[in-house]
């Protein structure tokens, strides 16, 4: 942060508690309604976006609700909560869910730590072409990077069975979308490849924040590069690694649209949000797919708690938020 | 500085990071050259050297035009004003954060923040439903709207982020100077705020252009199906045909705007993903 | 031109605590006042409410006798000068110096903008640079921006907010005396914030000393420093600081841990009924007894201690001597150094020799204190006892005769 900010924060902290109490000048006053004026319809926007649904899903999760027959609608409490818990399909596809949230984000922290490093380092010349390259990644979409795996690996249009014949285990006549752990593979590939210029993009920020002075001294204690790495910068970055691992965390958790264009849940690959898009828009099983949305819902809860109340992630104030 | 052991490990380095990050564009971009005969070739480039543009006439000029074009229409549409609304509501609110004192600040940020961690696919269910009674479903505003849970949350953020590095003493100065509020904003803090609207326009745009969840659950025809949502309902030529090139061309065809943005905005892009500074 | 008068001005955040209590204050017309004093001392509060950044929350602002509460910043034509300059960086320091101007739309012709601000580039010799942006400017040269923007306004008043803390030692200087001959010449009304007390002495015609929230005691930086009011202002002002002596009284000698001290019978009625008191002592009463002309010797008292050590600074010496104070005279010190943002106060008297004596450390030395200057306080209240009204009324009205001729010989130059 510049001098400039501090100091600004400085002289608004007290103004801060002086609004709130009584004694209120007009202008103070103004400045309240002017500040809901201009933040109310974002605000007002958000709610309706997703509060709004999030509620809507939740009553209608009490219903026995399919579209294809209106007229049969009851309300039958939590019955669908216990069909989707009681059903294996349920916690499969969670298993799966998690098993590529944690694959990913862990191979994209080390990934996207290694690109960070690049790039903080990179010498002045290379520094924009970095950043441009791994941009490309980061702006296109996710169907795309998804139709690019896939038929790269298509046992008909793809060539990496070519080229990777001399892998034992690899061949012409190999199926990758014809079991679950290649087509996993596959999926995971392109989902990290496509989300990982953004966490080391976090990363590089977190870099930035290391003040150089600390690896200099460190260097001068006799620090070697790995020490340095691992004593001074990574604890002093460790902020800006979390927030990134929980950003992530959440994001790989809705994972969709790889696994819709690639095996579309063939195979025991099925995510949850898979289960939910199919029985809901597929199946129009409104009642039960809400509940699913809610449950998916409260899954992003759970993390986030975890999160915040176990890793002390502190996503406020690594945006600089008083 | 540099000795030439160092500038051969760089040049190493840039070239896997640039492997990394551009072979499966450049993957699926020879894809979309070749002819369907040489999809099965079982090599990476199209075996008649320079390809065939077959794939791209077919969705352009030939019988997937319908398909493609208006998907096409429809995700630039439908993206700008997305992004449109989301930067307008975002600029408004980001200042307002900060830059005034009201209560609740907190509140608005963190429901930015929640929204922008809510699973997409549980808003999906709910808005499906009300869409189809409301007649919302399968139009323009039936995704823009949902849209807007995408990009409203992360313009807030970049942008209050970008707002509290600019200098408001400036306002001030300009007040004292004569000027009044309106005009203290708008000839000191403008011109400093514009580069940050405009880099999150960027980043808005980016999320709107990618979305497929809302895309292929709230449309049903071509009046309002985004590209990445028709992508996934193509067919080939014929029945036993798959659309391989075809899908390969197209996409290559909506990652052209990602990469031009890309390489035109790659600084701003980076900086206001990381809510870097505002240099004065 | 104007008068800015400021009555019991008070300015209370939400958890009541007033940031500024009940501080009058008279500006006249032409003057350059100083608001000095320890970070958090309301400061630059007062100095953001006189400009309108900051609500008044009740008292009296008047600018040129009219009532300014409410009125909006740019309706009070004043021109402020900024701590972190607020040079506008997508201006050249040409644009940024017409702001103001272009701000007054239809009032400036652009000839008088070109003509206003080369004159003030000129004055500011910024000539060379009125096409560059700020960023490619030097902290000086953005400083003088700064001045530029306010001196084209034509302002009623120049309000500075630490215009020089971000400068160097060398710059802050040069800097300094620029302002003050700009001012002298412009005899616009100044008001100026710092926590330098350099600055506080050399620029104003009158220092007012802040202390958390409340004034502590306004006049000439003279008067300040031969009269304060109490050991804040005392203690504050001069550097280095003013001593303070635990002592008791006998009669007419105060009795201290450096030895007996003989006063004056007048000041002695004055203290006499405490039982502790506190000596002010500056370092510059002092000094070696054997390089004292004989016929000041009879104004003081003559002691011997023994030094720690001595600086030699070239011009003049620093000796330092030890003494061990009464544990609440220790933390009536500590709690005074706390009030002046300094770390605990040393049980140490500082004075100053002659760099010819040969006065050193470890040896008993002969010293010799100018009793006529010294102040006594009373501990609990910090009240100078010895406050000579009369004497610092004239200080001021000394400095203000001054002052008058400088600015006729500045309006004649001109």
């Amino acid at each position: 942060m510049s001098t400039t900010s501090t100091k600004e924060s400085k002289s608004v902290a007290p103004t801060t508690r002086q609004r709130r109490r009584a004694n209120l000048s007009d202008r103070a006053k103004s400045e309240r309604r002017l500040g809901w004026y201009l933040a109310g319809p974002a605000f007002i926007v958000m709610l309706a976006v997703t509060l709004y649904p999030i509620l809507q899903a939740f009553w209608d999760s009490l219903f026995s609700l399919r579209l294809t027959a209106p007229d049969d609608t009851t309300f039958i409490w939590f019955a669908n909560y216990i069909t989707v818990l009681s059903d294996p399909i349920w916690w499969r596809d969670l298993g799966v869910t998690l098993i590529i949230t944690v694959v990913t984000v862990i191979i994209e922290l080390i990934l996207g730590f290694a690109l960070a490093l690049v790039m903080d380092k990179a010498i002045k010349s290379l520094r924009g072409l970095l950043r441009t390259a791994i941009l490309v990644p980061y702006g296109i979409i996710t169907v795309v990077s998804a139709y690019a795996w896939f038929y790269a690996f298509d046992i008909n249009s793809g060539y990496i069975n070519h080229w990777f014949d001399w892998i034992p285990g690899i061949s012409p006549d190999l199926n990758w979308f014809a079991e679950f752990w290649p087509s996993l593979s596959v999926i995971m590939a392109s989902e990290i490849w496509k989300t990982t210029p953004f966490i080391s993009l976090l990363l590089l920020a977190g870099l930035a924040q290391v003040p150089s002075e600390l690896t200099e001294a460190a260097q001068v204690d006799g620090a070697t590069w790995w020490e340095r790495m691992r004593k001074v910068i990574v604890p002093n970055m460790k902020a800006a690694i979390m927030v990134a691992v929980l950003f992530r965390t959440l994001d790989a958790f809705r994972i969709f649209d790889n696994v819709f264009i690639m095996t579309n849940g063939a195979h025991g690959t099925e995510v949850l949000s898979l289960l939910a898009y199919r029985t809901s828009i597929s199946r129009l099983e409104i009642g039960l797919g809400s509940a699913i949305s809610v449950l998916l819902f409260v899954c992003v809860l759970i993390i986030c708690f975890v999160a915040i109340k176990l890793f002390k992630v502190d996503l406020a104030g690594t945006q600089g938020d008083k | 500085m540099t000795s030439g052991k160092q500038k051969i490990t760089w040049a190493v380095i840039a070239v896997l990071v640039l492997l990394y990050a551009l072979f499966p564009v450049a993957s699926i971009l020879s894809t979309s050259f070749k002819s369907p005969s040489d999809l099965t070739s079982g090599k990476f480039l199209p075996s008649s050297g320079a390809g065939t543009l077959d794939n791209y006439k077919q969705i352009l000029v030939g019988d997937a035009q319908g398909l493609f074009l208006s998907a096409l229409r429809n995700s630039i549409g439908i993206a700008l004003i997305a992004t449109f609304i989301a930067v307008v509501l975002a600029t408004l609110c980001a200042y307002a954060i900060a830059r005034l004192d009201f209560p609740g600040k907190k509140v608005v940020l963190t429901t930015a923040l929640a929204v922008s961690i809510f699973p997409v696919i549980s808003i999906v269910t709910p808005l499906f439903n009300l869409w189809r009674n409301i007649g919302l479903y399968d139009t323009w505003p039936g995704l823009i709207i949902p849209y807007l849970s995408l990009t409203l949350p992360i313009s807030i953020w970049t942008l209050a982020a970008f707002f509290r590095q600019i200098p408001w003493e400036l306002e001030q100065a300009a007040q004292v100077d004569g000027a009044t509020t309106w005009q203290a904003f708008r000839k000191a803090i403008v011109p400093l705020a514009a580069p940050g609207v405009f880099t999150t326009a960027i980043i808005a745009f980016f999320i709107a252009w990618n979305d497929f969840v809302y895309g292929i659950s709230l449309t049903s025809t071509e009046t309002a199906r985004t590209v990445p949502a028709a992508l996934a309902f193509f067919t080939g030529a014929s029945q036993f045909e798959a659309p391989t090139g075809a899908i390969s061309a197209a996409a290559i065809i909506v990652t052209i705007p990602v990469v031009l943005l890309v390489l035109l905005f790659q600084r701003q892009i980076v900086s206001g993903l990381t809510q870097g500074a505002v240099k004065g | 031109m104007a008068a800015i008068t400021l009555n019991n001005i008070v300015k209370k955040y939400g958890d009541g605590f007033p940031a500024v209590n009940d501080v009058s204050i008279d500006i006249a017309d032409g003057e350059f006042v100083i608001l000095v004093g320890p970070s958090g001392c309301g400061k630059s509060t007062i100095l953001r409410m006189i400009v309108g950044l900051e609500d008044i929350t009740s008292g009296e602002l008047l600018i040129d006798g009219e009532r300014s509460n409410d009125k909006a910043p740019r309706d009070r034509n004043l021109a402020m000068v900024f701590q972190n300059y607020a040079l506008y960086p997508h201006l050249t320091v040409f644009e940024n110096i017409a702001f103001p101007l272009r701000l007054a739309k239809g009032k400036h012709k652009e000839e008088d903008v070109q003509k206003l601000v080369t004159e003030a580039a000129t004055m500011l010799e910024l000539t060379d640079h009125l096409q560059r942006k700020p960023a490619n400017l030097s902290g000086g040269q953005r400083q003088r921006v700064a001045m530029g923007r306010a001196i084209v306004r034509q302002a009623d008043a120049f309000l500075f907010d630490e215009p020089l803390s971000n400068l160097d030692a060398k710059l802050r200087g040069q800097m300094r005396s620029e302002i003050s001959q700009m001012q002298r010449r412009l005899a616009t009304t100044s008001v100026y914030v710092t926590h330098d007390q350099t600055e506080a002495m050399t620029l104003g015609d009158r220092v007012a000393v802040l202390k958390k929230g409340e004034l502590q005691q306004i006049a000439s930086p003279r008067e300040l420093y031969e009269q304060p009011v109490n050991l804040f202002v005392a203690g504050f002002i001069g550097s280095p600081s003013m001593n303070f002596l635990p002592a008791s009284l006998e009669g007419n000698t105060l009795k201290t841990t450096l030895g007996n001290i003989e006063i004056s019978p007048e000041k002695a009625a004055k203290g006499k009924d405490l039982p502790v008191l506190l000596v002010g002592v500056r370092p510059e009463f002092f000094e070696d007894a054997s390089l004292v002309e004989e016929h000041k010797l009879q104004y003081g008292s003559t002691f011997t201690a023994e030094l720690t050590h001595t600086e030699w600074l070239g011009n003049e010496q620093y000796g330092y001597i030890n003494f061990d104070p009464a544990p609440e005279v220790r933390e009536m010190l500590n709690s005074l150094a706390r009030d002046m943002d300094a770390d605990e106060l040393r049980p140490q008297v500082v004075v100053t020799l002659d760099a010819a004596s040969k006065i050193r450390g470890g040896r008993p030395a002969d010293l010799w204190l100018d009793t006529r200057r010294l102040h006594l306080f009373d501990p609990k209240t910090g009240e100078n006892l010895t406050l000579d009204a009369a004497e610092g009324a004239r200080l001021t009205e000394e400095a203000n005769a001054e002052r008058a001729e400088e600015i006729e010989s500045a309006r004649q130059e001109a």
